[in-house]
């Protein structure tokens, strides 16, 4: 035991030395909550869209002038027929369409009701509602005009009705908060501590060390305990930056979300040590953990593309992939506060992971000792 | 004989079909300064890794201070001091703080390590560097610095891996200084260098050529036996046989 604080002070030492490192360790996950947050998404300029008009009437055609005419919106065609809007917005020509039902002049004349959909590519989710509210917004506004002008009164209704395509139920708009968490995680524990390790073996002090009486099992455990340290650290910063400042509520169990975290943190340190069980530079270790770690997860998980609408091929890689599955528990968790029974299956994933993990780099790590 | 402390019989390794250490036989006193010489990939870091608790030998058999090499790593891994010439101490800790590592590694009392580590820095002279970081130190430093951390435990016997490395001559007898008062504590060092000047210094050097102990005896016993002049001229007689080349 006193050989196992003695090595866990060296590792602090290792970390608090190296000051720019640390700083850079606590001080991204502050830097990308914020990033992802607010720079990256909600302004959205020049949405271009189509429109496909059924009825062709004057109401129709004004709404849509107002549209055109506003700064944020550029019309690039009209359409007569519904795969045609499917072409364009595949093509990526237009992110949203604007449809108006048949005899829209007379419905409003005669009921006063009358409904315009608005179709919206919700592949990046808050830029779609974004376009929606502003969509919403001028149609809304000219409709007020419209009535006080004619002094019909409140009864003129356009309803507007929204569909999102390709991700309907908008998932990921809150998806990046435990993305980070997920990206972060596999960040510290896994790249910083297979580097840890196989500094020791480039510079030469792992044989030192193993030259001593320590078991080389404590000073693996050793070099995990600052950086367990500093990811729950960056854990908890996570979480009080998202509730605090971007205002995502944490719906469902703390104590699930930590026991999750906890879950995959172990499993980032084994993966890490596996990486450093592999190979013999720091260099190639920063570069498996980055390029085999760092950018799936980033791309595969789930936390800037939806797992939904990948080829089938990638949405198996993205089974294999530990983060996806964290990523999702939190999102379960902490976005749609499910019972811990919801979540069941994603522990399960989890912590079989691990248990394969485990096995698989503690061999590698006793044969490479031989 | 008691008093022996290192005792190889018949110690092989096998890396696949290459043999790196052939049968080597030898026995290392107590108290001995024992220079075991040979070309880089003659054998000398695998037949000490093997020595040193760090690797199984592929056959033969060996004791290390009473203990059994094959069996027994870890009472071995407690007995002894290592230190190599790729790694020192820990750049980016300061003096004091390698000291308290090492010593805490080895199980040493708090309160022990701190006395140590005073009475050392004294003798070095090194008492007002406590604080600093060692990067900060001359080369020359760093090496008797980390001799000193090598045996801070008192190990009965200290291995060095060409712990001279890049020093100069200077600080070499120095360090060579303290070797002789590591001795006179009862220390048994068992030393590879590259420098044969510093083979000089040892009580009995071995030489290895191609896995295989060539040569065993005092200093001046080789000389005669081969008509040479200094060491540098015995251990070039011997390492021209070599057919297997450096890696």
């Amino acid at each position: 035991m006193k050989q196992f604080t003695a090595f866990v002070k060296k590792e602090f030492l290792h970390i608090f030395r190296d000051t720019r490192t640390m700083l850079i360790l606590l001080g991204m996950p502050v830097v990308q909550i914020i990033l992802f947050g607010f720079a990256i998404t909600t302004e959205v300029k020049n949405i271009r869209f189509a429109v496909f008009d059924l009825s062709r009437d004057q109401t129709t055609r004004q709404i849509t002038e107002r549209l055109a005419a506003n700064r944020y919106f550029t019309l690039v065609a009209d359409i007569d027929s519904p795969p045609e809007a499917d072409e364009l917005m595949k093509a990526g020509k237009v992110s949203m369409v604007v449809v108006f039902d048949a005899d829209f002049n007379a419905n409003m004349l005669h009921t006063g009701e009358a409904a315009v959909q608005l179709i919206v590519d919700a592949t990046d989710p808050n830029q779609a509602t974004t376009m929606t509210n502003y969509a919403t917004g001028i149609i809304t506004q000219y409709l007020q005009e419209l009535s006080a002008g004619s002094g019909a009164g409140a009864t003129l209704v356009i309803n507007t009705e929204t569909r999102m395509l390709y991700n309907p139920q908008m998932e990921g708009a809150y998806n990046f908060v435990p993305g980070v968490m997920g990206l972060i995680l596999m960040l510290i524990c896994a790249m910083m501590t297979s580097i840890a390790i196989v500094r020791e073996k480039e510079r030469g002090s792992m044989e030192v060390l193993l030259a001593s009486p320590v078991r080389p099992i404590f000073i693996i455990i050793a070099k995990a305990v600052p950086y367990f340290i500093l990811s729950v650290v960056n854990l908890i910063t996570i979480l009080l930056l998202s509730v605090f400042v971007l205002k995502v509520p944490v719906a469902g169990s703390l104590v699930l979300i930590f026991l999750g975290s906890f879950l995959f943190i172990l499993m980032a340190l084994l993966l890490g040590l596996l990486i450093s069980n592999i190979v013999q530079t720091q260099v190639a270790a920063m570069l498996a953990s980055g390029m085999g770690l760092m950018m799936p997860t980033m791309l595969l998980s789930g936390m800037m593309f939806p797992i939904e609408s990948m080829p089938h091929i990638l949405q198996w890689i993205s089974a294999v992939m530990p983060a996806r599955w964290y990523i999702e528990l939190i999102k379960k968790l902490m976005i749609q506060g499910v019972d811990g029974i919801y979540v069941m299956k994603e522990f399960a994933i989890l912590a079989l992971m691990v248990a394969v993990l485990l096995a698989v780099s503690l061999k590698t790590f006793k044969k490479r000792l031989e | 004989m008691d008093d022996v402390v290192i005792r190889a019989d018949g110690l092989t390794k096998k890396f696949g079909g290459f043999t790196a250490v052939d049968h080597i036989t030898f026995e290392v006193g107590k108290g001995e300064i024992f220079g075991f010489l040979g070309a880089n990939g003659a054998g000398k870091t695998t037949a000490m890794r093997m020595l040193c608790g760090l690797s199984h030998p592929t056959s033969g058999s060996g004791t290390v201070a009473g203990y059994d090499i094959s069996k027994d790593q870890e009472k071995i891994k407690a007995n002894i001091g290592y230190m190599s010439q790729k790694f020192s101490l820990y750049e980016d800790l300061k003096v004091w703080e390698n000291m308290r590592l090492f010593g805490g590694i080895y199980g040493m009392k708090e309160s022990d390590i701190k006395e140590k580590t005073d009475r050392i820095l004294d003798n070095l002279g090194f008492s007002g560097e406590r604080d600093t970081l060692v990067r900060d130190l001359p080369l020359g430093w760093k090496q008797k610095l980390a001799f000193s951390v090598s045996i801070f435990h008192s190990p009965k016997i200290v291995f060095l891996d060409e712990p001279t490395g890049g020093v100069d001559p200077k600080t070499r007898r120095q360090f060579w200084e303290m070797i002789y008062q590591a001795v006179h504590d009862g220390i048994t060092v068992f030393v590879t260098t590259h420098y044969m000047d510093e083979a000089e210094y040892c009580d009995r050097v071995s030489i290895m050529v191609d896995g295989r102990i060539e040569a065993l005896d005092s200093p001046r016993n080789l000389k005669r036996q081969t008509c040479s002049e200094t060491m540098g001229e015995v251990f070039r007689k011997f390492a021209r046989k070599a057919t297997r080349s450096a890696d």
